[in-house]
């Protein structure tokens, strides 16, 4: 059961081939088999999963099933979720159980499906590679030494070994596409404003956007149906029309523009993985799409912006965790100051204090101008430069990290080297394009991410391109010994 | 050598709108802690603002009373400090492009004269929660039902040079706000409320001194006393040959005093920027139309028309359009009467105004309302009772003894009118008083009110004043 | 732009973060090598560019003036950590 797609999964539940119930014990019982191993998720959801699927069974024998009625998910734990442990990955948010639900899982339940349970993360999303977890990292599952990329790598990890057909991510500089290329899955990163922020647990507001997570471009267009859509809680969430994504997925790609970065494919990018990102450019070229070599000139400048936007971002967006309304409080605080000052530097982790931290500075008091503002003026000349780019071309490919899943430890103390490994995927949010990226072939035995970028809104081009390299290639059926 | 000062005002007017400038949830005063904090005004984790379109119509509405722009475009930004009232860790505010800058409004002077205050913004802001230091084991409890109330802070140019021109200014817009119905006004309940910048300059230098922020002027008396006692103390300050600091100064009413709020307050460092969870608000042109279309009479406009319509005096017609419900329960009570516009102003700004005063009632609570003193003011116009015991038949209707003909009626206090009765009491004072009769007839004049007096206590004050002096005359004459 | 010791513990002041003392050199040292990232920034000319604060050309939305939410307290202070009489508890703020 646990290799079937989403897509066969829904056939076979409506066909009562297994029930839902069969398929929640299936999958819990392979969570519990890995968990120790893996790490991928910080909370399951036992009884509430098997409840939901029961519930999910007769809705299916009552003839009145949603979309995703039976399918099992689990949500990356940055998703408010009613009831239920909501932590962020934080020691500051271990004791939070949300009073509310996420828009996203909401539609999601709406949709039919059942949840699992919540997948580990980087602490508040700030991360690349799992290990600023409050929860211990996530272990990548075709290498239990390395990494499985972040900061949804509970989610990529938890995908990969088969203990869950898809997952919810959420993606503000690569956080879903690279842990997907890292862990060898399918991961979208849709338009900004197209996937409510609505109870999504804020790192940076201006680029955070949830997205799917699954084996396949196909399963992909099932769940980001189920999550994309106008949110009135939203004031950034766009009212526009939502497109069927899976109705597009078989047109051929003759004559598709395909733009290759020219700075995409230079210093940095590791020479197995350009080879296979070549092969599989080759392959596009052979199903009749047009390849070109364009230029971002400003891509280079992406990481330095983020650097500044991000965090100046989060250091306010995380001044609400004071110890006060909820979340971890110090003991015995001797006065105000003291309460913030310990509940804070004893709830956050490491990489969190340096954020905020880099972030406070970036926003103080004669540093405004030459950091933030400056930041936001190349952030234009970096979005300028994808508006020039979609004049020529239809998509932009490239790798979608320089380098195979590293290991662990090997850049948790060099943050300017962990933030490196992000350099083909920041750019995007800072324009707030969706991407995608999706199993390409393998280095030294680890899965290797081809990225495709496309202009706002063209997540069914996306995934139209995807899934017809996925019918030409078997890279996304491949599973990792350990699964 | 003699001073100038120099005073500002920022004035925090609570929009009247039902929900919060971004939450669904109620901003009713009064409720029970904390049932009125929702999830975004809690500041819970995944939660996201979203702007309500009544503050923004309220703003745009102050901004065309006040004849200022109207920003095509602004921008909502963060103000980061760390507070227990501030859920978020940040307040949500307009920083540098505010929604109404460059508007203006007028005074009067106690000489007459007219000054032009200017009003540099206008910005749309949330409001904190209350701190409520009652002791809970030496703790604060912290009560967020406020939270998220839209405030718009109005800032004045510091065009003022006396405490009263602050006052004056302050009630202008505190009369302004409520004609608008956008603020309710209630300083107790902290709806209106004032920060001064205070300084001073000796005369005919154009510089302008260091100021200092007065917090906690939640009356108008307030204002003026504590500006008054900020310009003394910096007067001594400076002729003691010392300086002053750039400070916030709480005012202490019992003390009359201001004092630092903060012996050694740190630098503020607010790191304003734009709030990335809202977009840039636009004004358009359609909205300010419709907004235009909904503006009340403007007190001067409304001020004129009373001049030029009922013929009254500057002075009245001022008085009278002081406040929107003055001046409505002025013309509701000329619309019932049917007309005597001045008849009704005396007594509106007469005995209306004492009682309202001696009891601490307000207008829209009066126990009289236009109706029924219409009602009174008709059987003076008919001469059914003089203007004398309509001031008895008020205080009876005011303590609720029913309608001015029920207590005309009951009290028999209708006015004698029948001359013939009239000349009979006459003549009975006549003929008690010989030698008043005598001295008066030698030409001792001012006797005449001595007669009417007595006539008036024989008809218990009820006969026709203007009769009894008639015939009074002609028998007095002989 | 090097920070020292003296720069990190006024910022982590004024981000209300406690930081140990024996943690800060390393602080410092993290936070100028970010910067010395961030500086490659600097290397170009962006004037005249208009900054972008949103990858969206769009304006905000205004919801209408409805009261939609209704007194969900004891749900929420049973997350607090601590309430009395319905109030959040914190160290006394001293005016």
């Amino acid at each position: 059961m646990h290799n079937l797609s989403i897509k066969r999964l829904v056939e076979a539940l409506r066909a009562k081939k297994f029930s839902s119930r069969d398929l929640a014990e299936h999958f819990l019982a392979r969570i519990e088999r890995f968990q120790e191993r893996l790490n991928s998720f910080i909370t399951v959801t036992h009884d509430q999963a098997l409840a939901a699927a029961d519930a999910a069974d007769q809705r299916i024998h009552a003839g009145d099933a949603g979309p995703l009625t039976g399918v099992p998910i689990a949500h990356k734990d940055i998703f408010c979720t009613d009831g239920v442990k909501t932590s962020c990955g934080s020691r500051m948010l271990d004791s939070f159980v949300a009073p509310y639900d996420a828009t996203v899982v909401a539609r999601f339940k709406q949709a039919g499906a059942v949840m699992l349970g919540k997948t580990n993360m980087d602490e508040f999303a700030m991360g690349s590679s799992n290990e600023t977890s409050y929860y211990g990292p996530v272990k990548n599952p075709w290498d239990l030494a390395r990494v499985p990329g972040g900061s949804s790598g509970g989610s990529a990890a938890a995908v990969a070994a088969r203990l869950v057909p898809g997952a919810t991510g959420t993606d503000t500089g690569g956080s879903i596409r690279q842990p997907a290329a890292l862990c060898g899955i399918t991961g979208l990163k849709p338009t900004y404003g197209l996937v409510s922020r609505y109870g999504m647990i804020a790192f940076a507001s201006s680029l955070d956007q949830g997205g799917p997570l699954a084996r396949t471009a196909e399963d992909c267009a099932l769940l980001l149906q189920a999550m994309a859509g106008f949110d009135p809680r939203d004031s950034t969430s766009i009212d526009r029309a939502v497109p069927d994504y899976s109705a597009g997925l078989d047109k051929p790609l003759d004559g598709l523009r395909i733009g290759l970065p020219k700075e995409y494919f230079g210093e940095g990018l590791d020479a197995g993985v350009a080879r296979v990102i070549e092969e599989a450019i080759a392959g596009y070229r052979s199903i009749g799409c047009e390849v070109a070599e364009i230029s971002l000139p400003n891509s280079g400048l992406a990481v330095p912006v983020y650097y500044v936007v991000a965090p100046a971002e989060c250091s306010s967006n995380l001044a609400r965790y004071d110890g006060v309304r909820y979340g971890y409080r110090c003991e015995d605080p001797k006065d105000l100051t003291d309460l913030y000052k310990r509940s804070r530097g004893e709830g956050f982790g490491a990489e969190v204090k340096r954020r905020i931290m880099i972030g406070t500075y970036a926003l103080s008091a004669g540093y405004y101008d030459a950091y933030y503002l400056k930041a936001q003026q190349v952030r234009r000349l970096i979005s300028n430069d994808f508006k020039r780019a979609f004049e020529q071309v239809d998509v932009i490919m490239g790798p979608t990290s320089p380098s195979t899943a590293f290991r662990l430890g090997e850049k948790a103390n060099d943050p300017v080297k962990m933030y490196l490994s992000d350099i083909y995927t920041i750019a995007v949010n800072l324009a707030g394009l969706p991407g995608i990226s999706i199993p390409a072939g393998f280095h030294d035995g680890l899965p290797v991410g081809l990225q495709i970028i496309g202009n706002h809104f063209e997540e069914a081009r996306l995934l139209n391109v995807a899934h017809k390299f996925q019918q030409e290639t078997d890279w996304h059926t491949r599973a990792p010994m350990e699964a | 050598m003699g001073w100038e000062s120099v005073i500002g005002l920022e004035i925090h007017a609570q929009l009247m709108t039902k929900a919060k400038v971004f939450s669904g949830a109620s901003t009713a005063y009064g409720a029970v802690p904390n049932t009125q904090a929702c999830a975004i005004d809690l500041g819970l984790p995944g939660v996201l603002p979203v702007l309500n379109e009544a503050a923004v119509r309220m703003a745009v509405k102050f901004g065309l009373a006040i004849g200022a722009e109207i920003a095509p475009r602004s921008v909502f930004a963060r103000k980061n400090y760390f507070y227990p009232d501030l859920p978020k860790g940040y307040q949500i505010s307009q920083y540098e492009l505010p929604v109404v800058h460059h508007g203006r409004l007028d005074i009067v002077l106690d000489d007459g004269t007219t000054k032009t205050i200017g009003i540099t913004r206008a910005h749309m802001e949330e409001d904190a929660g209350k701190s409520l230091h009652e002791d809970f084991h030496g703790m604060t409890g912290i009560d967020l039902n406020r939270a998220g109330t839209p405030l718009l802070e109005i800032v004045s140019e510091p065009d003022m040079r006396s405490a009263k021109e602050a006052v004056a200014y302050m009630k202008r817009l505190h009369t302004l706000v409520r004609y608008l119905e956008i603020c309710d006004g209630n300083m107790q309940e902290g709806s209106f409320r004032c920060d001064a910048n205070v300084s001073i300059r000796p005369k005919g230098e154009q510089r302008l001194g260091t100021r200092t922020e007065l917090k906690n002027l939640n009356s108008f008396r307030f204002v003026e006393r504590a500006i008054e006692y900020e310009i003394a103390r910096q007067i001594e300050v400076l002729e003691g040959g010392g300086r002053i600091v750039q400070e916030t100064r709480l005012y202490d009413p019992i003390k009359d005093e201001t004092r630092p709020l903060r012996a050694k307050e740190e630098a503020n460092d607010y790191r304003y920027f734009p709030d990335p969870d809202l977009l840039p608000l636009e004004i358009t042109a359609d909205l300010i139309e419709s907004v235009r279309a909904e503006l009340p009479e403007l007190p001067d406009a409304k001020k004129e028309r009373f001049i030029r319509d009922f013929g009254l005096g500057p002075y009245d017609a001022a008085v009278l359009t002081a406040t929107h419900e003055l001046a409505k329960y002025f013309e509701d009570t000329v619309r019932h009467l049917g007309g005597s516009p001045k008849l009704a102003a005396n007594w509106v700004m007469g005995e209306v105004s004492a009682a309202l005063n001696r009891d601490g009632i307000d207008i829209a609570a009066s126990p009289v309302g236009p109706a029924a003193l219409a009602g009174l003011l008709k059987r003076i116009e008919d001469n059914t009772i003089s203007g004398k015991i309509a001031k008895e038949v008020f205080e009876a209707m005011w303590s609720g003894h029913g309608d001015a003909d029920q207590i005309i009626e009951s009290r028999g206090l209708k006015q004698i009118t029948d001359t013939s009765r009239i000349e009979v009491m006459i003549d009975e004072v006549i003929a008690k008083n010989p030698q008043q009769l005598a001295q008066f007839r030698a030409g001792k004049d001012k006797l005449f009110g001595f007669f009417v007096g007595q006539v008036m206590m024989v008809s218990k004050g009820k006969a026709n004043p203007a009769q009894v002096n008639e015939i009074l005359k002609r028998k007095l004459a002989g | 732009m090097a920070l020292t010791s003296e720069d990190i513990k006024k910022i982590a002041h004024l981000a209300r973060l406690q930081i140990d003392e024996q943690d800060i050199p390393g602080y410092a040292r993290n936070l100028t090598e970010i910067l010395a990232l961030v500086e490659q920034m600097n290397s170009v000319d962006t004037s005249g560019v208009q900054p972008m604060a949103h990858p969206q050309d769009v304006s905000q939305r205004l919801r209408p003036d409805e009261v939609t939410e209704t007194d969900q307290r004891a749900h929420f202070q049973q997350i607090a950590p601590q309430t009395e009489a319905g109030l959040y508890l914190v160290p006394r703020v001293i005016e």
